[in-house]
């Protein structure tokens, strides 16, 4: 109610932003209680370092996918384009390749078939929902024509260790490095330069955006094929951490990696997110399904709690919004129209 | 703009409108012709493909993709994308096996249930998108991990197996009236009656506007909301049909029947000419679009390709609808901006 009373000059949306990073925070803290009355074990390090691990591939990814997502496009080829990275790489493996050549090869092929959807998102302009749909189908299809139905895993233990093992002295998996590194990287592009400016401007207003100089289908273009090579980058850690190279390698992973961005306070019309929200998310995300392991429940069936939260991270920031312009209408005042909040955001943000 | 998109809702120009069907009537037309040509081919090398007993497997096998098409296509022609339907398909075949291996409902009773299970989910859809004012895109992304979680967790490990379903519940997939497989008559009676409905009732005048032009039809005072509710709920009841249909045409299911299914599906539309940006497409294109994967399948098989490429024809047929789809809608805005300045 006090947050209303304050007048409208932006303070409010940085209030609210910072409300949904402490309602995450508060989920996090319960989610850790009720996993610690499930298990003495719990709340070990070495657990934390196994949940953790769980989720990395999902949160490698995450991090493209937020700038996508903010930039008002989605990428939900990122799970074929991990399971196509895995069968290339075991097809390569297997005919006798050896791994300094073949990891360089696959990372190009990510970039590549990330290219070919931003070609036809931001050149072609065509909708990336429906493009993004097709490769999905088109990439997966074209891992199990690679390798088939087999798989590869006789891979050596140097190339394991990369998934599977930790840093030296400590119990911190090494793909944890792999997501904190790039998740300080995009984080410091997306919130400290002027591409992350660009980012943002497009998914605020695309055209207003290409008037002003921004270049559009280049900005775009890029974060497709960003994200074709950090999926690709993901299947390889995939494959390395389950020590196996598959063709349905990463299977379904698009909607987890889809939750946790919006969880992240990420809006999937695009404008508005931030990196460290979705850093958040990605903890949330993974207690959660720890716990739920620790609660015996499958993991096919933790996909009904994992699909209602992808739900409710839209429908809440949406309710909260139309609630707020109840309370508006009731003062007397008129309700902003829903740009304003953002562009409040903005002022704030600078 | 606004002024000529109102214009074009309301009431096409005959010449605009005979153009349009010219373009619609092709994609129909040209699809039947690729399977001709596709069916000589296919022939030469393997001779069994044009026999009777092979197309009306086909034909059996592609109505069930046919009527889960058929709701798709209604959303899609709202602008919207259900990736839910495979999910639906999946926990109402489960549902009808397992109440029929149980005892517990009776054949008629069960399929009933099952229509009714997969309406309730398409009526769980459209409450989240058209009231709830979630993108289509990541509800049904959502309820497609949802219902599918839920179907495992009904199921389990369990499978039910063809032996434990009542007898003569399969029999439809493999009966016929005076020759022509029952499926096939099912998914030709549904089109024919969507296709009626779509054409002269008011609930499918205004579906098409709703997806041709948002803005127009909320001036013209269309309820939106219930109808991309409505589209949805029916999008639902038709997978609750395919979903029971899948269980009489494979009769051993479990909690992942229908995984993957959903593709198809949606390629099956834009393939049958639904356009992917709302406003235009017909129930029998998305019909034939079935048809026409189905035939692909089959094709590939008898020619001896291994089945893992049908994945990848499903991703490249998607893009080459979509991709022509837009060719065609960027020709038709330029040809109009050009008569209107004229």
């Amino acid at each position: 109610m006090t947050a209303v009373a304050v007048p409208r000059s932006g303070t409010f949306a940085w209030q609210r932003l910072i409300r949904w990073e402490s309602l995450l925070v508060i989920a996090l803290l319960a989610l850790i209680a009720i996993g610690n009355s499930l298990s003495p074990f719990f709340l070990t390090a070495g657990n934390f370092a196994n949940l953790i691990a769980a989720l990395m591939e999902v949160a490698i990814m995450a991090l493209p996918m937020t700038l996508i997502i903010v930039a008002g496009e989605i990428d939900l080829s990122v799970e074929s384009m991990a399971g196509l990275a895995s069968s290339i790489l075991g097809f390569l493996w297997g005919a006798g390749v050896p791994l300094t050549i073949a990891i360089p090869i696959v990372l190009l092929v990510g970039a590549l078939g990330g290219l070919f959807n931003g070609l036809l998102v931001a050149r072609a302009r065509l909708p990336s929902l429906v493009v993004t749909l097709g490769t999905l189908a088109l990439f997966r299809g074209l891992a199990l024509i690679v390798l088939g139905p087999r798989g590869v895993s006789d891979f050596p233990a140097g190339f394991t260790e990369l998934g599977f093992g930790h840093v030296p002295g400590t119990l911190i998996p090494w793909p944890f490095v792999v997501f904190v590194g790039l998740a300080i990287l995009l984080g410091i592009v997306l919130h400290r330069t002027w591409i992350g400016r660009q980012v943002y401007a497009i998914g605020r207003n695309q055209g207003a955006a290409r008037f002003s100089g921004v270049r559009v289908t280049r900005v775009k273009i890029g974060l497709f094929m960003l994200s074709g090579l950090v999926a690709s980058l993901a299947g390889i850690i995939l494959t390395s951490r389950l020590s196996s190279a598959r063709a349905d390698a990463a299977q379904g992973m698009t909607l987890t990696v889809v939750t946790v961005v919006l969880l992240g306070g990420v809006n999937i019309f695009g404008g508005s997110g931030s990196i460290p929200g979705v850093a958040l998310a990605v903890l949330v995300v993974a207690v959660m399904q720890n716990a739920l392991r620790l609660a015996s429940v499958t993991v096919e069936v933790q996909s009904i709690a994992l699909g209602l939260l992808l739900i409710l991270s839209v429908v809440i920031p949406n309710s909260a919004h139309q609630a707020k312009s109840a309370i508006d209408r009731v003062r007397g005042g008129r309700p902003p129209p829903a740009g304003s909040v953002r562009r409040g955001e903005e002022a704030q943000a600078r | 703009m606004t002024d000529a998109s109102v214009a074009v809702a309301g009431a096409p120009s005959t010449t605009r409108r005979r153009w349009l069907t010219t373009i619609a009537r092709q994609r129909e037309l040209s699809l039947v012709a690729i399977m001709f040509v596709l069916g000589g081919l296919v022939s030469i090398s393997a001779p069994q493909f044009l026999t009777a007993s092979n197309l009306s497997q086909v034909a059996v096998l592609a109505s069930v993709t046919a009527l889960a098409a058929i709701g798709e296509a209604l959303v899609i022609i709202t602008r919207n994308v259900d990736l839910s339907v495979e999910a639906m398909i999946g926990l109402v075949a489960y549902v009808v096996a397992i109440s029929l291996e149980t005892h517990t409902l009776s054949a008629p009773v069960a399929i009933l249930v099952g229509l009714l299970i997969g309406l309730v989910l398409g009526m769980i859809n459209g409450f989240v998108i058209a009231v709830l004012r979630v993108p289509a895109i990541v509800a049904t992304l959502g309820t497609l991990s949802v219902f599918r979680g839920i179907d495992y967790f009904i199921a389990g490990s369990h499978q039910v197996g063809l032996a434990s379903l009542p007898d003569g519940f399969t029999d439809p997939a493999s009966g016929d009236i005076f020759g022509i497989p029952i499926f096939v008559v099912i998914a030709v009676v549904v089109v024919a009656i969507g296709m009626v409905i779509l054409r002269s009732s008011r609930f499918g005048r205004q579906l098409y506007a709703v997806g041709s032009n948002p803005e127009a039809a909320a001036i013209l005072g269309i309820p939106s909301k219930r109808v991309v509710f409505t589209a949805f709920a029916l999008c639902g009841l038709t997978a609750g049909a395919a979903g029971v249909m899948w269980v009489m045409e494979y009769g051993t299911i479990n909690g992942t029947a229908a995984t993957g299914a959903g593709l198809a599906i949606i390629a099956a539309v834009v393939v049958g000419g639904v356009n992917i940006f709302g406003g235009s497409g017909t129930l029998a294109g998305a019909a034939l679009g079935a048809l026409f994967l189905g035939f692909i399948a089959n094709a590939l098989i008898l020619v001896g390709l291994s089945q893992f490429w049908l994945q990848a024809i499903y991703g490249a047929v998607i893009l080459a609808a979509v991709a022509t789809d837009a060719l065609i809608l960027r020709r038709i805005q330029r040809a109009t901006s050009r008569r209107a300045s004229r």
